[in-house]
């Protein structure tokens, strides 16, 4: 369910590194907690983002919700996809949902990050206490 | 709700029910200097008959037979009984916002159908169903422009109502937001030079209104260029919604902020009006309050619904675009039927009869030795004079003669003493008109 090669935190974003580059999306849990996706709304290339930034939100049907940054650095790349398929954070928010691109600040704070495992472990909890 | 009053028997019941043994065991936790010894100084009851004869002997007290020439924000429009007729049926008066949408289908058409008139009068791509007032409004529009650019400072010409401007720093004393207000020039116009100096590459928006506090009509394009040029958004308030049946919208604009008491809502002590958000399709995201949608239901029949709901308070919380967007739907209503009732052509002639009778009134003052015209610009319904001697003192003379003067604008410009706001509608007759000249003539010809 969740790829091994990418991390994830607890407010549900997940990280992808690659080089010095970053991609950021929600995970599939998160995406199934906010129901049909409508609209997301992305920051501007070149924001510089600090770990735990508000860079974004995504709104459902019923919910508007905040993206935060798992990770520093400056935003590379967003997914102009999103404007006209807000509905493949549904589909495929680990693949071509994917929200941003940034350049790492400090790739080290990715390992903090919880690996595929622990976030199952952790939405597994999550799941057995609702 | 009901709100009866409880008997004795019935305070009894629930005093022994929480096991109180009387309302003062009840009150106990309240330190013994607090509590009120001695029952309140009330009037006692009365019958229904004694109430009925004292608001009628209250209603006596109302001032008759008085012409009034005040505007300034608040305007004196003819009114169709059919709209108080309307807005006073039960489903509409006494039922609160809609959130079921399941059940209030009626009252959801009658705040689309306002939003699509208040486009079409603004020329902007999307209303929403109302906000408390023309004042309020403008605020939010203001903190809608910081949220859509990212910016905080705000540059606010003069000419947009004192209390409008008061408004917006009193909202905004403690938001972080700075505000630089810009004067006007000879025209009564907002003074594009200094404005043009104003603007730098943090300001969020520029806020003039049009017509604005001097009966002024603004020049909206070249405003909205400079405005633009730098990267801020233009603010229009709109104070007397009228004059959009005879000037050209504030197309321009990126947010429309409009007082819609002229459309069928009675001047009144503060309220209640309604104000109103218009704005560009894209910025819709960032438009506070509610939003009637049309839309289909599971079998293609028309529908209509509360859209966009999730940017709300009672969803997001403190996160909503707005936390005082309290919307007039009854105020809307009135504003829908009243317009309906009037049509395009109506409210075309509406404006002209405006139009002619401030002009006329201007000309006639002009004929009076000492008062001249204050400010050289296109005007609507109002309009600025000077006089020889304090406004105050010629108002207190006209008052006598049963005659509500012209505004004195010293009250709220330390440099514009002097200076009458008159205020001519189509409710003004020409007799009335005629009448407040000559006493003014005669006033003005007498020594201090």
């Amino acid at each position: 369910m969740y790829p091994s090669d990418y991390r994830y935190t607890k407010e549900h974003e997940w990280v992808k590194v690659s080089g010095d580059t970053g991609t950021i999306g929600i995970t599939d849990y998160a995406q199934h907690e906010l129901g049909d996706v409508v609209f997301v709304e992305l920051p501007d290339v070149g924001a510089k983002l600090k770990t735990g930034d508000v860079f974004g939100t995504i709104e459902s049907v019923k919910a508007v919700s905040e993206i935060y940054a798992p990770v520093s650095g400056d935003v590379v790349e967003t997914n102009a996809a999103l404007s006209a398929t807000p509905e493949s954070v549904n589909s495929d928010p680990h693949g071509a949902a994917w929200l941003i691109k940034i350049k790492l600040a400090n790739p080290a704070e990715v390992s903090g990050l919880m690996d595929a495992a622990a976030y199952q472990a952790f939405v597994s909890e999550k799941e057995a206490s609702a | 709700m009901r709100y009866l009053p409880k008997g004795v028997s019935e305070r009894r019941d629930m005093l022994a029910a929480i096991g109180a043994r009387s309302i003062e065991t009840l009150f106990a936790a309240i330190p013994e200097q607090f509590r009120l010894k001695e029952p309140l100084r009330l009037p006692g009851a009365m019958s229904e008959y004694e109430i009925i004869e004292y608001f009628r002997a209250r209603a006596a007290e109302n001032s008759c037979g008085y012409s009034s020439f005040l505007g300034a924000g608040v305007y004196n429009h003819l009114r169709s009984v059919v709209t108080d007729g309307l807005i006073q049926r039960g489903e509409f008066l006494t039922s609160y916002t809609p959130y079921q949408a399941e059940i209030s289908q009626g009252t959801l058409q009658a705040i689309f159908e306002f939003q699509t008139l208040m486009c079409e009068l603004t020329g902007m791509e999307v209303a929403n169903a109302s906000m408390w007032d023309g004042s309020t409004a403008t605020t939010e529009a203001v903190l809608m422009a910081e949220r859509l650019t990212g910016k905080h400072r705000v540059v606010v010409a003069r000419s947009l109502h004192p209390e409008y401007r008061q408004v917006l720093e009193t909202y905004t004393r403690n938001l972080g937001l700075q505000i630089h207000e810009i004067g006007f020039t000879g025209s009564g116009q907002a003074d594009s030079t200094r404005l043009d100096a104003a603007i730098d590459s943090e300001t969020a928006a520029v806020v003039v209104q049009s017509p604005n506090f001097f009966g002024v009509l603004e020049q909206i394009p070249q405003l909205a260029q400079l405005a633009h040029a730098k990267g801020a958004l233009l603010v229009v308030a709109i104070t007397e919604g009228v004059s959009l049946g005879a000037a050209r919208p504030p197309i321009e604009a990126d947010i429309v902020a409009m007082e819609a008491q002229s459309f069928g809502l009675p001047p009144s002590y503060g309220g209640p009006y309604a104000g109103v958000i218009a704005t560009r399709d894209k910025f819709v995201r960032q438009m506070p309050g509610r939003l009637a949608g049309e839309t289909v239901d599971s079998t293609g029949r028309r529908g209509y619904v509360l859209t966009l709901a999730t940017r709300e308070q009672h969803i997001r919380r403190e996160k909503a675009t707005s936390n005082i967007c309290t919307n007039q739907a009854l105020c809307a209503l009135a504003a829908t039927i009243h317009l309906c009732l009037l049509g395009k052509e109506g409210l075309k002639e509406l404006a002209a009869q405006n139009l002619a009778k401030a002009r006329f009134a201007l000309e006639q003052l002009e004929t009076i030795p000492g008062v001249r015209r204050a400010f050289s610009g296109p005007f609507f319904n109002e309009f600025a004079v000077e006089f020889p001697r304090s406004v105050k003192m010629v108002n207190a003379d006209l008052l006598r003669k049963k005659i509500i003067g012209p505004l004195p604008l010293g009250s709220s410009y330390a440099d514009l003493t002097k200076r009458a706001l008159f205020c001519v509608t189509e409710t003004t007759s020409r007799v009335e008109i005629e009448r407040m000249v000559a006493a003014i003539r005669e006033i003005l010809s007498k020594p201090v």
